[in-house]
Order: C-alpha cells, then structure tokens, then sequence
C-alpha cells in the first residue's frame, strides 16, 4: 500500500520586500593604489570608470558586514525575524569555510532555527541566491527568505597585479523575499561556461599557498581582455534573453542593475541592449569598487538614495563573473 | 573579395566607432597601443565588431598578435581566404 505523502503549497509568485546594504567604511581613493603598480588615477578610470573603492576599516569583517545589511534588509521589508524560515548566503571570501556564515548571521538576527548555508559561484552568486529563493517561495519549502551577497575582497587583492589591484571592493548587501499574489521576481536566465574557469581565479590553492617556503596569501587573478568579451557581448544576449523570456521589452524597463564590474562592461552592455535612454543604469562602481556577490543589491541601494529607484519600479539584474558563471531576472522594486 | 584597402577602410570606420579616432589616422602601419592609443579593452570591441563586418573568428589568442593596424587587415584576409 502507498501512503499519500503531504507536500507543502507554494505560493504563486515571489516578491522582493525590502533592501538593506552596508559599505565598508574606509575609502580607498585611486590615488592609494597608484604607485604599486606604477599607474596614475586618470589610467584606472578610464579602464573601469571607478574613481575610489570602499575597503574594511578596523573591526569590520565579512560578519559584521553580512549582519549590518541583513538588518537593514528585515526592517525595510517589515518582516521580523523570527518570521525569516531560510537564510542563503552568497560569497567567494569567506576565509573561514568551516563553518558556512550563513547560521551565524541567522543567529545573530535571532532567527529561529531557519535553513541557513552559503552559496559560492563569485560575482554571480547574488542573482543566483534570488533565484533560489523564488524557487523555494512557490515550491511551498519557505516562506520568507533572507538572501545575502558578501564579499571581503581586500585581503586576497595583490597590490602589485596592474590588472585587478584597482578593481576589487568590501561589503554587503541583503534582501527579503516572501510571497505575493502578483509576479515580482521573474524567471532565472542562467547557466556556466567551465571551460573559462581560469579566467578569474585566485591564484593558488590555500594549502599549497600556505605550506609553500615562502607562504603568501594567494591573490585574486583575472584575464581582463577574456572576461571583457564575455561579459560585454554574451551578456548582453543573456539580458535580452531574461526580457524575452520574462516577457517584457526594454521599453518596460525602469532600472537596468547589472553586477558592478568594471564601467566598461556595463556601457558596452548597455550600448548592445539597445537601452532606451529613460532606463536608469546603475553605475555604483564609480565609488565602492567592484564588490562581487555584493555589487547589485549595493548597487540597488545607491540608486535608492539617489531617487532614481522607486517602488513599483521594475529591473533587470544581471550577475556574472568567476565560473564563468551567470544569472539574471527581472524584479519588481519594494 | 575585398581588397586590402577595402577592409582597412571598414576596420577604421570601426576603430573611430568604438574610440572616436579620426578613421584617417587609421593607417596600416600604425600600432593599435602605442599610435593610436586603443587601450586592451577597446581592442576587444573592435575585434568583436570586425568579427560580425567581415565574417571571421578572431580568438583572444590571436588578439594579442595583432599589433598594428597591417597585422590586423592582413589575419582578415588570410581569415576570409581560408
């Protein structure tokens, strides 16, 4: 005899419900970086269009950031804590792997005993959290899910690497999702090319960093010219493909928030996509360096500030980078 | 088939596109970096643009060895010839 098993309902859409970011607190202009690798303000703007970047100042760590923007995130969103039933954290920097950071912020929230683990897929490991989320919302598995994107880059920069000593920055960024009657999260646009794993990546195993005759940390490394044509043109393709398939048009398009990486990409981006010039592209990079899983909802923040997000609005995020690896949906702004 | 000066007359009109360098200045014996001042990240839209005009595959390996504005006429044509 089979016995009938009870799956949970979900609900039929998810929602973003609230945003909350911290920036780490030291400002690190170009002028800081300039000598080590023998370049000059004017050369790193024009490669990235990033002017300074914010760096971990004493007593900031990937915690206290994780923790500072998931605050944030449960009070704009109005959902308590003991409400959030899951916790997904993306990051690539968690030096500390064991153990994940994801049940420590939980607890710190005063959560009760949620689902609580790390994702690790580098710079598109926000959209992918999202996308998690989304599932686990109308798959009837959570209610309310706090995705975080984190990342302490600045320890693992090398201050001698011309081609990213410039780019990388610390923070946080976190939203609530929950469900909601009406679509505000659309459908993923993912996917990887494994092939170009080496593209970006740290430089050397830890073990093998560390038990070397001169251990050094390992560094972040990166093939500019390779993840330039990637991200620039198949991106684009990938942007278009979300709208597609989410069924809207560039003409519906409010905010256009792709992963901060360098202001290059995303102007070629832009310029490939065709973007109306009424869409507003986030363009946080300019102050706070390119913080990986973090960028967007950092991103997302400023354009808050600015005035230029504003409820109701809808975006197309798009997150890419290390793996190669990437994901994007249109959301609907809380 | 286009001639030489044909497709270095359309690789200029690319080059002034993507970085706004006057098409004239745009001669075969004229190095992308030092002359022309195309920067790493220009070079890739250009080559991503040449690519689509002239119907040929250049790879980020090959990208490297194309150090003047000739070498770069002549891997189109020997590209399109294959």
């Amino acid at each position: 005899m089979t016995a009938t098993w009870t799956m949970p309902a979900g609900s039929p859409h998810a929602a973003v419900l609230g945003l909350g970011i911290h920036r780490a607190k030291r400002v690190v202009p170009n002028a800081e970086i300039i000598d080590a690798i023998d370049s000059s303000d004017e050369w790193i703007q024009q490669r990235s269009g990033i002017k300074e970047r914010r760096w971990v100042g004493p007593g900031e760590t990937l915690e206290s950031m994780s923790f500072a923007a998931a605050e944030r995130a449960l009070e704009a969103s109005g959902i308590a804590a003991a409400q959030i039933d899951a916790v997904i954290l993306a990051s690539c920097s968690n030096t500390q792997q064991i153990t994940a950071l994801a049940p420590r912020i939980a607890h710190l929230l005063g959560t009760q005993s949620p689902a609580a683990f790390d994702i690790s897929i580098a710079c598109a490991g926000f959209c992918h959290g999202l996308s998690l989320a989304t599932d686990m919302i109308r798959g009837g598995t959570s209610k309310h899910v706090l995705v975080i994107g984190a990342e302490l880059f600045s320890p693992l920069v090398s201050e001698h690497d011309r081609g990213t000593a410039f780019i990388f920055g610390d923070g946080a960024g976190a939203v609530v999702v929950g469900p909601s009657d009406v679509p505000g999260i659309g459908p993923v646009v993912w996917g990887s090319d494994g092939e170009q794993h080496n593209a970006i990546e740290l430089s050397e195993d830890w073990v093998a960093a560390m038990t070397d005759d001169e251990p050094v940390l390992p560094h972040i490394t990166m093939d500019g010219p390779a993840v330039f044509r990637w991200a620039a043109f198949e991106m684009a393709k990938v942007a278009q493909e979300t709208l597609d398939r989410t069924g809207i048009t560039v003409d519906d398009l409010d905010l256009f928030v792709p992963h901060q990486a360098n202001m290059r990409i995303t102007d070629a981006m832009a310029r490939a996509m065709k973007l109306p010039d009424r869409v507003r592209i986030a363009r946080d990079i300019a102050e706070q360096g390119n913080t990986s899983a973090a960028s967007i909802p950092l991103a997302l923040g400023r354009m808050y500030e600015d005035g230029e997000a504003k409820s109701g609005d809808l975006a197309l995020l798009i997150a890419f980078g290390a793996g190669l690896a990437y994901a994007a949906q249109v959301i609907r702004i809380p | 088939m286009a001639t030489t000066e044909e497709i270095r007359t359309d690789l200029a009109e690319i080059v002034n596109e993507v970085t706004g360098i006057p098409a004239a200045d745009v001669q075969l014996e004229k190095s992308f970096s030092d002359d022309l001042d195309v920067d790493s990240l220009s070079m890739v839209e250009v080559v991503v643009a040449a690519e689509e005009k002239f119907d040929v595959r250049i790879p980020d390996d090959e990208v490297k060895n194309l150090r003047t504005v000739g070498d770069a006429v002549t891997y189109i044509e020997k590209a399109q010839a294959a």
